[in-house]
């Protein structure tokens, strides 16, 4: 029977086909672009290698990178720390299983509007004239309005956090959600403390949802050009913003050699994660 | 190895909030004493073992381990240890990590906590696996594991939950064995948990039939097997056939007394039994014969129901008017030297020393 043959491609043609056309081919187009050479009017196919020259060997790309890096980090670990602790509360301090849905629920409501919405939303908030600064005057806290609050990396950071601590509670949350309770038991019975219980049972068997977090938080943020457009009010650049910048004065194949350049740095970052944590139990 | 401690519980009730899960439990287990809590799910028995181990509050009464009150201590500073239903071994750690653990917690340094758990590996011959997760190892392989690790924290008493249940009949008979030995070499009191009646009572010394979170009755095996205190604990050992009728006369040292259908019956005079008093008799299902020439009262005629082969012997069930399930174990050469089949109607007779009164349960 040839349909027995072909029926295990058949099943695997959809697939295959949205990622070829949605995945595959985009990222090959912008290979080749990369190569491709422009002047201030045009792009014309080429193969130079003058894209990538003039993106590693100019300073102000490593000052982007390099500052990206640091969102990256200072946003991986607050998230971290903020996704960790709000899991933890959920999956270990909510006894009843309606009561730990209906959190998480709330959790995820902020996601009902867009990102946009959400980051344009703190700019009153923390503005020079903002609700915070305004009642920190009133209340006799502070003279002056705190200058730092708004279009600074303190807001790029905070926005960030804000946007993106979702996606490190949910695996985590999942994570701690299939611990064995009878393993807390048992440590306690081996005179294990609360805390000896977070470091020797709970943190290596919630590994897995912190490298899936982290994962998603360290992708989001080497890719983010919007939030620190908005938060640092035009301050700060990041490699995503820069890329928009390329792409604005019609300098794809600039903008194509750093998108693949950033690929490749996330993928590297995404494999050193995954070098520390095997996470294939999780998925 | 430490000595064993006696361990007693006074008066022990546990609720959860309004639902009473144990009531009023006083049970003293001497050191050294293979202890079985039997019962069915739901009776309590499982919460009776975590409150002495310290994984459940107790709401009332105490417990006691050797002199001291462990009511309200943690369970690490009990000198209990307990082995888990599903063993709960750390799956991110290896069989000598897993073992060392308790040690780990107290500070012990990693050379001599990992010397003292290949000690403790070797006395269940689990040595050889040393470096393999606990999802490497069967659950033969995994009990034992487990049985290292709460054994290397010194226990005086050893509390297992149902430690059998997840493994197959013959290594559970296997297994056991290691068990009771390892118990007797140790010299502390093992309190085991299970819903096996066959398991209780090829292991213990002491079993307490546990029923709607109270006591039914504890004793030896063979008190419990041959003087079951109540209904629900001949019914629970079984082989038992339980008849429950009314007084109708007391003459002597006996009473008669009559089933719902109409048959009377004889039992032995007990305090408490006037006419008209409730009355519940036990007679044990190979202590009944098959055949006429039953005295008055000691014995009545079946319907056969149901005739399973087991080997030595041949159940057989029957129906009677007024008893619910009766039950009859005839030798298996016995049986087929005069066959039965389903629809016979058979006499059955036992002797007056069979029959054995029971006590109303205290659950009721």
């Amino acid at each position: 029977m040839t349909l027995y043959r072909i029926a295990p491609y058949l099943q695997a043609a959809p697939l295959t086909l949205i990622l070829a056309a949605f995945l595959v081919l985009p990222i090959a187009t912008i290979v080749m672009v990369s190569f491709w050479d422009y002047d201030s009017i045009q792009i014309f196919p080429d193969f130079v290698f003058t894209n990538y020259e003039e993106t590693i060997t100019s300073p102000v790309t490593w000052r982007t990178y390099l500052n990206t890096l640091k969102y990256t980090v200072i946003v991986w670990a607050v998230t971290l720390l903020v996704g960790f602790w709000v899991a933890y509360y959920l999956a270990f301090h909510i006894r009843s299983a309606t009561m730990q849905m209906v959190l998480f629920l709330v959790c995820t409501i902020p996601f009902l509007t867009s990102n946009i919405i959400r980051m344009i939303s703190w700019i009153p908030f923390l503005g020079r004239n903002g609700l915070l600064n305004q009642s920190l005057m009133t209340m006799g806290l502070i003279d002056q309005p705190l200058e730092f609050l708004l279009f600074s990396d303190f807001a790029v950071v905070l926005a960030m956090v804000h946007l993106y601590t979702l996606f490190m509670v949910t695996p985590i949350f999942n994570t701690l959600m299939r611990i064995d309770r009878a393993l807390i038991e048992a440590a306690r019975d081996a005179g294990a403390n609360a805390f000896q219980i977070l470091t020797n049972v709970i943190l290596p068997l919630a590994k897995p949802g912190i490298a899936i977090g982290s994962i998603f938080v360290v992708t989001l943020v080497m890719g983010d050009f919007i939030t620190v457009r908005f938060m640092s009010g035009g301050q700060s650049a990041s490699v995503g913003l820069m890329m928009a910048n390329q792409i604005a004065l019609l300098q794809y194949p600039a903008a194509a050699a750093n998108a693949v350049i950033l690929l490749v740095l996330v993928l590297l970052l995404v494999a050193a994660i995954l070098r520390i944590v095997n996470i294939r139990k999780e998925l | 190895m430490s000595k064993g401690a006696d361990i007693e519980l006074i008066e022990v009730t546990k609720r959860y909030g309004a639902a009473l899960a144990v009531e009023s439990v006083s049970l003293k287990i001497p050191a050294g004493t293979y202890c079985c809590l039997l019962g069915p799910s739901g009776c309590g028995k499982t919460t009776t073992l975590r409150m002495m181990a310290g994984h459940e509050s107790i709401t009332e009464g105490d417990i006691r381990l050797g002199p001291t009150v462990v009511t309200d201590l943690p369970p690490a500073k009990r000198g209990t240890a307990m082995m888990f239903q599903s063993y709960a071994l750390f799956p991110h750690l290896d069989t000598v990590d897993n073992v060392a653990f308790s040690l780990k917690m107290k500070g012990v340094d990693k050379a001599s906590r990992r010397a003292k758990a290949m000690e403790m590996l070797k006395l269940v011959q689990m040595d050889h696996l040393a470096e393999r997760r606990p999802a490497q190892l069967s659950g033969g392989q995994q009990q034992r594991v487990a049985l290292a690790r709460a054994l290397i924290t010194d226990p005086q008493v050893l509390l297992l939950d149902e430690p059998l249940s997840a493994l197959d009949p013959f290594l559970k008979i296997k297994v056991r064995q290691e068990l009771k030995k390892l118990q007797l070499q140790l010299g502390i009191s093992f309190i085991h948990v299970t819903h096996s009646q066959e398991e209780a009572m090829a292991l213990s010394d002491l079993v307490v039939v546990m029923n709607g979170g109270r006591i039914e009755q504890a004793g030896t095996p063979r008190e419990v097997f041959n003087r079951p205190a109540t209904a629900f604990v001949a019914r629970f050992m079984g082989d038992h056939n339980v008849i429950a009728g009314r007084v109708t006369a007391i003459g002597g040292d006996e009473v008669t007394f009559e089933v719902p259908g109409g048959a009377s019956f004889r039992a032995p005079a007990a305090p408490g039994l006037e006419p008209g008093a409730p009355v519940e008799i036990a007679v044990r299902t190979d202590r009944v014969t098959l055949g006429a020439g039953a005295m008055l009262g000691c014995g009545l005629t079946g319907l056969v129901q149901n005739i399973e082969y087991h080997g030595q012997k041949v159940q057989v069930a029957l129906a009677a008017p007024g008893v619910a399930e009766f039950a009859v174990q005839v030798p298996e050469t016995a049986f087929f030297a005069a066959p039965l089949s389903v629809g016979d109607a058979v006499p059955l007779a036992w002797t007056p020393q069979d029959v054995h009164i029971l006590k109303a349960s205290p659950a009721a």
